[in-house]
């Protein structure tokens, strides 16, 4: 397992940054440029079919932190045949918020896209259909970011919600 | 002579003439005793507390026996259970199901979250479902025993009982 | 609604007498097994295009887990998946135990499957009376519920509570098992497996049902592959992947029991499979019962597991302290964990969930991601309903298995 994955540093050498043997998984730290080809390659030519997860993580203000970009998108995927894992990482400075799509690769990253999109305001480049999914269309913010409150309070509720309780208040005051 | 004596009462405030079809009570006492027995809730599951309200309606214990029957539409439903937890995003959904059901209307809120918000104090939560809808009962409990939703909905019908003049052109 | 409108217009034919109209299947309807709420693009009867919108129970899970301790964390778990709670507490707890280095012992591992495979058979018990009832067996509905409420009276013996258990926690198990609950087991185990064929002559070659599921949202293997399908859904496209057999956790690997697969990858095909992954989880639990025997007097905690009893009650009650606003009150003994990441994998009931935690060394998850399988089957709906009509939809919600507790989080 590990033979092929340092023989991928030597042939993405432009794209991969750091190849980690030593977390649980095997783990492979990307640059963003060239990432589709290294993902493709994994696809098809070393068979790992299979999209467990797409995720992001915010590091804001995280103490362990090695490196200066904030966020970073994380991939996990799976060879059915030789039943290995292996995670991918990408990372994205704050204000060069994007990353491309996987979604001409694997359908199932159209939803896991959109809630990375949804929740820490990372777009996709070459999506089809880029909006918010769990929360509602107008919502402003992105929720999982580390500045965001965990709680919200009345100034900054959202506006429909803010309506509904204050015709409620005003019914009931009747 | 006197009411007690030739009369049946057949349920609590309601006398009937023996052998004849005659009922005497007060209005308000056979309505509220008409509700009491149909009450014909809306089926509402929004999370957890819908897997209970599920298994109350199921074989072992039974609401049809109380008359319950779940209806899918609201408005032929006359009260709403609100079993789970309600979101910001499904407030406005909810007051409108609710405005859509005709008078008499009552509202149970089933669990903690419909209660006051439960365990989530969160972003995308309503802090309780009476943030919105005037709340009759409140079923507390994550989630609620089926027994203790029964309970809840034999308190609904203490409150009906107890109401007087919500018919007609008082309601 | 302007979006879907623009994604299908291709689809739009321009032959066709029939213009293309819009439905919605709102979020409060009796088969969106809880919140979906459906924007369908109709040409008569057929489905032509479909978007499906969640999120109306987003409850913000991910982020309250990053204010919550690893041990409290366990309890939002259970509210994730609510059919099966033990399981999605089992897959927080792999993860946190893989995040500090815990070591299981046999007991609470034996202990742990069985839960786990209790939970899978109420899980489908309530997915076959659910699916039955949409489909229009109602008889199937009050069976499925009579032995689900079974299983319910033996996990409140267990752990106290019906739905929401929250029995596994981080290394091991909350309780041990007492003679009564294992002598109930016993019963339920030789009693059930005669319980299933009640189900199965009712619909299983019944005409309505053949022609309500057969060829119905049929999916190959490579496409579901590609979609993320995973569990039961994988399985019946001929798929054999499994987590349990694939990466095994808890005494998986000491147990035999068959992974069953279909053919044709079509909605009957899913049915047999489920209703044959009853029988095994059945089968399983008998297994592990044999054994526990043999562990009679281990501990159910993992050495080293942050310390979950209360403690003693001292004789005169300290006054609760009044947290101050934004402050989110801690438990009595906060886990230290090391810095690192760990990600772990079950086979939950309706298809693979797993976790990614990042942690940072306080007693707090830095990042908990849940990768839950109702959010990625709901992603698949667009595809399967192409061509098929509104009855049909209901027919592949109910497929698919979908929890929207588990897909919106």
């Amino acid at each position: 397992m590990s033979g092929w994955i340092n023989k991928l540093k030597d042939q993405f050498s432009s794209v991969v940054l750091e190849v980690q043997l030593d977390k649980d998984y095997p783990t492979v730290i990307c640059n963003r440029e060239g990432f589709l080809d290294l993902i493709k390659h994994l696809k098809e030519e070393k068979g790992f079919t299979y999209l467990i997860d797409l995720c992001g993580v915010d590091y804001l203000n995280y103490k362990h932190k090695k490196f200066e970009e904030r966020f970073e998108v994380v991939y996990h995927l799976y060879n059915l045949d030789t039943k290995e894992l292996i995670r991918l990482k990408v990372r994205i400075k704050e204000d060069d918020c994007w990353h491309y799509s996987v979604t001409p690769l694997w359908k199932t990253a159209n939803w896991f896209e959109r809630e990375v999109y949804d929740m820490f305001g990372i777009k996709f480049e070459g999506h089809p259909d880029l909006r918010r999914v769990l929360m509602p269309e107008d919502w402003e913010g992105y929720p999982l970011r580390k500045d965001y409150p965990l709680y919200l309070d009345e100034e900054h509720e959202w506006s429909v919600y803010k309506k509904l309780i204050e015709k409620t208040k005003m019914e009931r005051g009747k | 002579m006197g009411i007690e004596k030739s009369t049946v009462e057949i349920a609590p405030g309601i006398r009937h003439i023996p052998g004849t079809p005659v009922v005497i009570s007060p209005i308000d006492k056979i309505i509220n005793w008409a509700r009491t027995g149909s009450l014909w809730p809306l089926t509402f599951g929004l999370a957890c507390c819908a897997i209970e309200m599920m298994a109350t309606g199921a074989s072992h214990y039974d609401l049809d026996r109380y008359g319950i029957i779940f209806r899918a539409t609201p408005r032929q439903a006359d009260v709403l259970i609100v079993a789970g937890t309600v979101t910001k995003k499904m407030a406005p959904m909810v007051r409108r199901v609710y405005d859509q059901m005709p008078e008499p209307k009552y509202v149970i809120a089933m669990g903690s979250c419909a209660c006051s918000g439960g365990v989530f104090k969160t972003y995308s939560v309503a802090q309780g479902a009476d943030q919105f809808l005037p709340v009759d009962v409140y079923v507390p409990g994550c989630p609620p025993r089926p027994e203790a939703l029964l309970y809840g909905l034999l308190q609904l019908q203490e409150k009906i009982r107890r109401e007087s003049k919500k018919w007609g052109c008082w309601r | 609604m302007s979006l879907a409108l623009e994604i299908n217009k291709k689809q739009l034919n321009e032959d066709s007498w029939e213009e293309p109209y819009f439905i919605n299947m709102g979020p409060q309807h009796p088969s969106t097994h809880g919140v979906l709420r459906l924007l369908l693009q109709l040409e008569g009867e057929t489905i032509v295009g479909c978007d499906p919108i969640i999120g109306q129970l987003h409850r913000g899970v991910e982020k309250l887990a990053e204010s919550l301790n690893y041990n409290q964390a366990i309890v939002l778990s259970d509210r994730l998946d609510y059919i099966a709670s033990a399981a999605n507490n089992i897959a927080f707890a792999l993860a946190f135990e893989k995040l500090m280095g815990l070591k299981v012992p046999r007991r609470a591992r034996l202990i742990r499957t069985i839960v786990c495979e209790m939970a899978r058979i109420c899980n489908h018990l309530l997915w076959l009376a659910t699916h039955a009832l949409d489909i229009g067996a109602m008889t199937v509905f009050l069976y499925c519920f009579r032995d689900r409420e079974w299983l319910l009276n033996i996990f409140e013996k267990i752990c106290g509570a019906r739905l929401t258990h929250t029995y596994v926690r981080v290394g091991g198990v909350r309780l041990d098992f007492t003679q009564e609950i294992i002598d109930d087991l016993y019963k339920f185990t030789e009693e059930f497996p005669n319980r299933i064929p009640d189900y199965e002559t009712l619909i299983d070659i019944n005409r309505i049902w053949l022609k309500r599921t057969k060829n119905i949202a049929v999916v190959s293997a490579e496409e579901a592959i590609n979609l993320g399908l995973t569990g039961p859904c994988l399985r019946g496209s001929g798929v054999p992947y499994d987590v349990r057999k694939f990466r095994p956790y808890d005494a998986y690997d000491e147990v035999e029991f068959i992974v069953p697969t279909g053919k044709n990858g079509d909605t009957y095909d899913r049915y047999r499979v489920r209703m044959e992954e009853m029988r095994q989880s059945n089968y399983i639990i008998k297994q592990c019962l044999d054994k526990l025997p043999e562990t009679q007097g281990e501990p159910i905690l993992a050495e080293g597991a942050p310390d979950l009893l209360m403690p003693k009650r001292l004789k005169k009650p300290k006054p609760m302290p009044v947290p101050k606003k934004g402050v989110v009150f801690r438990g009595a003994d906060k886990p230290i964990v090391p810095v690192g990441e760990a990600f772990a994998a079950i086979e939950s009931p309706k298809g693979e969930l797993s976790v990614y935690v990042v942690s940072d060394g306080s007693s707090n998850p830095w990042r908990l991601r849940i990768r839950t399988p109702s959010f990625v089957h709901i992603s698949a709906i667009p595809e399967l309903t192409k061509g098929h009509m509104i009855a049909d939809l209901v027919a592949i919600i109910g497929t698919l298995d979908i929890v929207l507790g588990d897909s919106d989080r």
